[in-house]
């Protein structure tokens, strides 16, 4: 069975607990959780992960910094990275996506619609 | 003059001549033969055809192929109709699926949101976890949490988000939606959140009376919803509203229950320790 190592990072430990419930959902689904941006690179550096979700709006370090520094890191900048934020327009949207975000899922947060992004960009079938 | 052929130069013409001959014969006797079984196969193909047509005009045959055409016709209906109902059953099945992954992912938010509420006494981190709820959740923009005074009668703001907390520090129960609400412990939702125009700043679109059992401790009123969020309300809103209604009320009586009981039990605790000597 595949497994997928996935790094949910939000600083709302009630949205961390939503998405991490929702991925556990896929079979073989491991989860590591980070805090923030400083956390999330911690984790980064201790194991490859195959996907990771952000929020944004985080203290210490926002999950558009983070997704750039990904970005430029050759040990993870092919990571799939799914932003989720509050702020839900297009230009907050394009922003995201032209740092190098994969997916942009604006809050609230729909499980079926995270885990069909999931799927996508993992290439899981059902 | 020509010269008369000698007796062997005839002789093999002759020779020549008879083999010509009975190459001819063969050939003959062969054309005969493929003759004969030419007309063997006419007078056969004439039997067959005269033995089709006969079958054709053969009434009772006809009738049979019809019948044979007829139940077939029946079968492929039959089968058609099947289909249509498999058809319908497999699109039966697919609206369920869909059914019980909606059904499972609201379990899943409500699930998440009552352990969160559950999983602190602090009064505090109660309210910031119902904030989060309300706003991750939910997807409510700007939206207060006021807290039932049952002394004076009246609502005090303990969370306002994207609203003033000093315009409705206090409200009378009774007064306008929110007293409303606190007032019969009703929730109030407004059916049309699209076209909704607020005449006065604090007309929530929602407000839900934050109560265990039929005491009232507090009200959610939610004033706009964020810019992303569907301008409705689904069932998952209505149920997380409803969850909320009586886990935010159990959690936020819990909390400042626990913290009265603290604040009583270090009281207590000083005089044990002032009466035994220890406060020295």
């Amino acid at each position: 069975m595949a497994e997928y190592n996935f790094l949910v990072v939000e600083d709302s430990p009630t949205m961390r607990q939503l998405i991490s419930f929702s991925l556990k959902r896929l079979r073989g689904a491991r989860i590591v959780e980070a805090g923030n941006g400083v956390e999330a690179l911690k984790k980064l550096s201790e194991n490859k992960f195959n996907l990771i979700v952000a929020d944004i709006n985080m203290p210490l370090m926002d999950g558009l910094k983070l997704l750039s520094i990904v970005r430029k890191d050759p040990n993870h900048s092919q990571v799939p990275v799914i932003i989720v934020s509050t702020e839900g327009t297009e230009a907050d949207k394009e922003k995201g996506m032209n740092l190098g975000a994969n997916a942009y899922l604006p809050k609230p947060i729909q499980t079926n619609e995270l885990l069909r992004t999931v799927k996508e960009l993992l290439k899981i079938g059902d | 003059m020509e010269k008369p052929e000698s007796g062997p130069d005839l002789f093999k013409k002759t020779r020549e001549f008879l083999e010509i001959f009975r190459k001819g014969e063969e050939f003959t006797q062969d054309l005969l033969k493929e003759n004969e079984r030419l007309r063997y196969k006419i007078v056969q193909l004439d039997e067959e055809f005269k033995a089709l047509k006969k079958g054709m005009n053969d009434e009772g045959h006809l009738n049979e192929l019809q019948e044979t055409l007829k139940q077939l016709k029946e079968e492929k209906q039959a089968l058609l109709d099947r289909f249509k109902e498999v058809e319908a059953e497999n699109k039966d099945f697919a609206e369920k699926y869909v059914e019980v992954e909606e059904e499972n992912n609201n379990l899943a938010n409500l699930y998440v949101a009552s352990y969160q509420l559950h999983s602190t006494l602090d009064f505090n981190e109660v309210l910031r976890i119902l904030q989060e709820i309300v706003i991750n959740l939910v997807g409510a923009d700007r939206f207060a949490i006021l807290i039932l005074d049952e002394v004076m009668n009246e609502l005090t703001a303990v969370v306002a988000e994207g609203v003033e907390e000093k315009r409705f520090r206090k409200i009378k129960v009774g007064d306008g939606v929110i007293g409303d609400v606190a007032k019969t412990g009703e929730s109030y939702f407004q059916p049309d959140v699209e076209g909704f125009k607020p005449s006065h700043e604090l007309d929530p679109i929602v407000c839900i009376p934050l109560k265990i059992k039929d005491r009232i401790i507090g009200i959610l009123a939610v004033f706009s919803l964020l810019e992303q969020k569907s301008k409705k309300l689904n069932r998952v809103d209505y149920e997380l509203f409803s969850m909320l209604a009586g886990h935010a009320a159990t959690a936020i009586f819990s909390s400042k229950l626990y913290s009265v009981s603290e604040r009583k039990l270090s009281t207590i605790q000083g005089f044990i320790d002032l009466l035994s000597g220890k406060g020295k």
